[in-house]
């Protein structure tokens, strides 16, 4: 493992919904809790291709930083925390549901 | 092997006397392929020219629609073609800027069978330049 | 109100089913994402940080109630139950799903709207000034123009794949109220000679790189407008650069090759195209002149208006702010603030705009518009209906008497919304807002305009804000850039940057500090605080925003 390199997360929107989602192990969450955590850095690359070439259900395909707190990722930079909460004007996406 | 799509859909291509890069045309060229990058002004219309074959380096990039625009408001009334990466989806803006066919690489055609092609045939319908123009 | 023909019906059906289609095809893998992006966008349908957004367009501002509860409706069905008015004449919705989207887009052809070209690098929605045929200011009503270049701009097939976008504003009035100057193509209608005319303005924008605008033509006869702006576009879309996206706009194109270059250009295009129009369009624009006739105003008394002037404050101080003046005797133009204190800047909810579809139709003449501002304009009110729509505007929270001050912000979606934000803006609108009803210092302030944007894409016009916001991501933590002295009018000034940038805490004193100084060094109530800015300049109100710098230096 590079010395480096930073735990990521593969992140993107669902295709038909368009919301923010996160990869699993076998397929995509909603939930970050739940996210395949990637500590090696030629493994995130494969996984970030991986995600990519699945375009019939999802778009913008991206490695995001994550802070591990014990073993449940957090988010380390603001805009990540938007997009796993939801706009700061209304109660709306994930912070809606959750 | 390319596919050349016209209001019929896919055809043969049945043009088969190559194209002469756009710099080194003479004034007796039958044929050229011109780069998305032409000035329009710069391109002679003399009474040999037959075909002119314009390039889409990429569909995003629409130079191309108006090269041919002014090659026919200069007076050239030779056939036209739109070549590369041009989609299904911009058929009709080909036809209606003045191209009469486009010819396509076999893995987008693969990919955009040819009823995707033939949906956009009706493209003189529903045109507002008709009505702006007159 | 131009109201669709049968050509305008069956385009916008045909280009829905399109659109329905290209849907299916990027669901079932025919179009990459790459070459759907392109396709959705020039529909209207983005990809923000939590969902789709659909903008559609409210052509050049102007609506009619039934327009108004459509939009409504969409709202609540496929929706969260509003809509967000934007400075370009646009609604948005944040919420849509992408299967839902080619039945929202049939839902709008219903009551003859769309979102055709409200984004994508094509002729964008033609904007004008939201007081068009009410003014008292104005020499001509520009909505029949702007409806001819929507008709020409629409699905123009030579301009689909541009460089960028390019965005055309027109104004009938002196007084430019369409931000004419900061727009690829401002046109201001003037008169030579008892001929009528444009001036033309290239190459103005915001963003990254803010330019005012240059005079290409200082008069065009009205027959060879459209004929005038393809040129423009076809010379722009051959030349205009493509490598990179930040330089791709007409405003670097002007920048790099000169405005005299430019005209030389376009002349000579000028002389190849017009012969393609044959005049027909000028038959056209005198039909939509007719669609555009002024509504049949009425006489009557303005007792009842007086008399609730003279006996309730509250209906006063909004009568004082929120009205201008009308060419026609007894009428009003009404601002209806979409800016109540605390909340976002431009949200209306299902039930306000069907409260303003309402009060159009009863008092309104059946009309609205939508201002740059992000307010709605109920542009032709009897002055003796105004105590009633200003008591119908309380009851849904519509009556903020704040329009053009200090409260009456322009803010994008920002980080909250928008894939390309930097930082928040909304959160800060709604903080400077809240702040300023809390001194009750708003109306002794007057006139002052805030503009916030969440990018360098400016979205939210910060350039030209009295006092602009600029929100960035500095080393992860949102921090705010502060403009002063911009001006959005006829005499269109870009800012002048003050210094570093304040964390989200440290913004409201500063810019309670800012407008302290003004209190404190203008002449006297009747000078504005751009009317100071520009007497005064930079000094002292950058010494207010970094008082430490004053302490060093001591
Ligand atoms: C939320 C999604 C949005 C995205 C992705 C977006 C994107 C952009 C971009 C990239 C630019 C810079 C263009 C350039 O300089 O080439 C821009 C400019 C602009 N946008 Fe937006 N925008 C969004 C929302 C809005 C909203 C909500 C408004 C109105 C409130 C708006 C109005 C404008 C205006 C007025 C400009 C600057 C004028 C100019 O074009 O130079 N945009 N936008
Ligand atoms: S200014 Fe930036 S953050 Fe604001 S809407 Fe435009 S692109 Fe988004």
């Amino acid at each position: 493992m590079s010395k480096s390199f930073t735990p990521k997360v593969v992140t993107a929107n669902d295709l038909l919904k368009g919301d923010v989602i996160y990869q699993t192990a076998t397929g995509w969450t909603r939930d970050l809790a739940d996210a395949e955590i990637l500590t090696d850095e030629a493994h995130a690359d494969l996984r970030l291709i991986e995600g990519s070439q699945q375009i019939a259900d999802v778009v913008g395909v991206y490695l995001m930083d994550v802070a591990l707190d014990g073993t449940a990722p957090q988010t380390t930079h603001f805009r990540e925390a938007f997009r796993a909460k939801g706009p700061s004007n209304y109660v709306h996406g994930k912070q809606e549901v959750a | 092997m390319t596919i050349l799509v016209t209001d019929t859909g896919f055809t043969a291509d049945t043009w088969d006397q190559g194209y002469t890069p756009f710099g080194e045309a003479a004034n007796d060229v039958v044929s050229i392929d011109v780069p998305a990058d032409t000035n329009p002004a710069d391109i002679k219309i003399t009474p040999t020219l037959k075909m002119v074959r314009i390039d889409f380096p990429s569909f995003a990039d629409g130079r191309g629609f108006t090269i041919a625009r002014m090659l026919r408001l200069a007076g050239y009334t030779g056939r036209l073609r739109a070549y590369g990466h041009v989609i299904s989806d911009q058929y009709a803006m080909a036809r209606r800027t003045g191209f009469d066919e486009v010819e396509i690489h076999q893995d987008l055609a693969a990919r955009q069978p040819q009823e995707q092609w033939k949906f956009r045939s009706d493209w003189k319908d529903n045109d507002y330049q008709d009505r702006m123009r007159g | 109100m131009y109201t669709y023909n049968d050509f305008d019906k069956s385009f916008i059906a045909t280009r829905n089913a399109q659109f329905r289609d290209q849907v299916e095809r990027r669901i079932d893998g025919s179009l990459t994402e790459d070459e759907f992006k392109p396709l959705r966008l020039m529909n209207g349908l983005y990809l923000q940080l939590h969902a789709y957004m659909l903008r559609v367009a409210i052509p050049y501002g102007t609506l009619n109630g039934g327009q108004m509860r459509q939009l409504a409706f969409i709202a609540d069905k496929w929706d969260k139950g509003y809509g967000h008015f934007t400075t370009r004449q646009n609604i948005q919705y944040n919420w849509p799903e992408l299967r839902d989207v080619p039945d929202m887009l049939d839902a709008l052809a219903k009551v003859g709207m769309h979102a055709i070209q409200t984004s994508g690098n094509t002729i964008r929605n033609v904007t004008a000034d939201h007081f068009a045929g009410a003014s008292a200011d104005e020499i001509a009503d520009p909505r029949p123009v702007a409806e001819l270049i929507r008709q020409w701009s629409t699905d123009h097939p030579e301009f689909q794949f541009m460089p960028r976008k390019f965005k055309i504003a027109i104004t009938g009035s002196p007084n430019d109220r369409a931000v004419t100057r900061a727009h690829d193509i401002g046109l201001r209608m003037v008169e030579k000679d008892g001929e009528a005319g444009f001036e033309v303005i290239v190459g103005g924008g915001l963003g990254r790189t803010p330019m005012i605008g240059k005079v290409i033509t200082d008069f065009l006869p009205q027959e060879d407008l459209l004929p005038y702006l393809e040129s423009v576009v076809s010379v722009w879309n051959q030349i205009g650069r493509r490598d990179n996206k930040y330089k791709a706009r007409i405003k670097i194109t002007v920048h790099e090759h000169g405005i005299e270059e430019i005209r030389r250009l376009v002349d000579e295009r000028f002389a190849i195209v017009k012969g393609s129009f044959s005049g027909i369009d000028q038959v056209r624009l005198a039909e939509y002149k007719t669609h555009f006739a002024a509504p049949d105003f009425v006489v009557k008394s303005e007792a009842v208006f007086k008399d609730a002037y003279h006996s309730d404050p509250i209906f006063r101080s909004w009568a004082d702010t929120n009205l201008s003046a009308h060419k026609a005797d007894g009428y009003s133009i009404v601002s209806i603030s979409i800016k109540k204190h605390g909340d976002t800047p431009g949200d209306a909810t299902s039930d306000q705009m069907r409260l303003m579809a309402d009060l159009a139709e009863a008092y309104g003449h059946n009309e609205l518009r939508i201002s740059h501002e992000q307010n709605v304009i109920l542009p032709h009110v009897h002055k003796s209906d105004l105590p009633a729509l200003h008591a119908a505007l309380k009851e849904q929270g519509l009556a903020t008497a704040n329009i053009g001050l200090i409260s009456d912000i322009i803010a994008c979606p920002g980080m909250d919304y928008c894939a390309l934000a930097t930082a928040r803006s909304i959160p800060i609108a709604q903080e400077i807002a809240t702040r300023f009803d809390d001194l009750k210092l708003e109306h002794d302030i007057g006139n002052l305009k805030i503009k916030i944007s969440g990018c360098i894409n400016a979205c939210g016009h910060h350039h030209v804000g009295h006092i602009g916001i600029l929100g960035l991501d500095r080393a992860g933590v949102e921090n705010y850039q502060v403009t002063l002295g911009g001006d959005h009018t006829e005499t269109a000034k870009i800012g002048d940057r003050a210094g570093r940038g304040f964390e989200a805490h440290e913004l409201v004193p500063a810019i309670e500090r800012v407008v302290d100084t003004y209190l404190a060094l203008r002449t006297d109530k009747d000078e504005e605080f751009i009317e100071t800015y520009r007497r005064l300049g930079l000094a002292p109100f950058k010494a207010a925003l970094y008082p430490e710098a004053q302490a060093d230096a001591a």
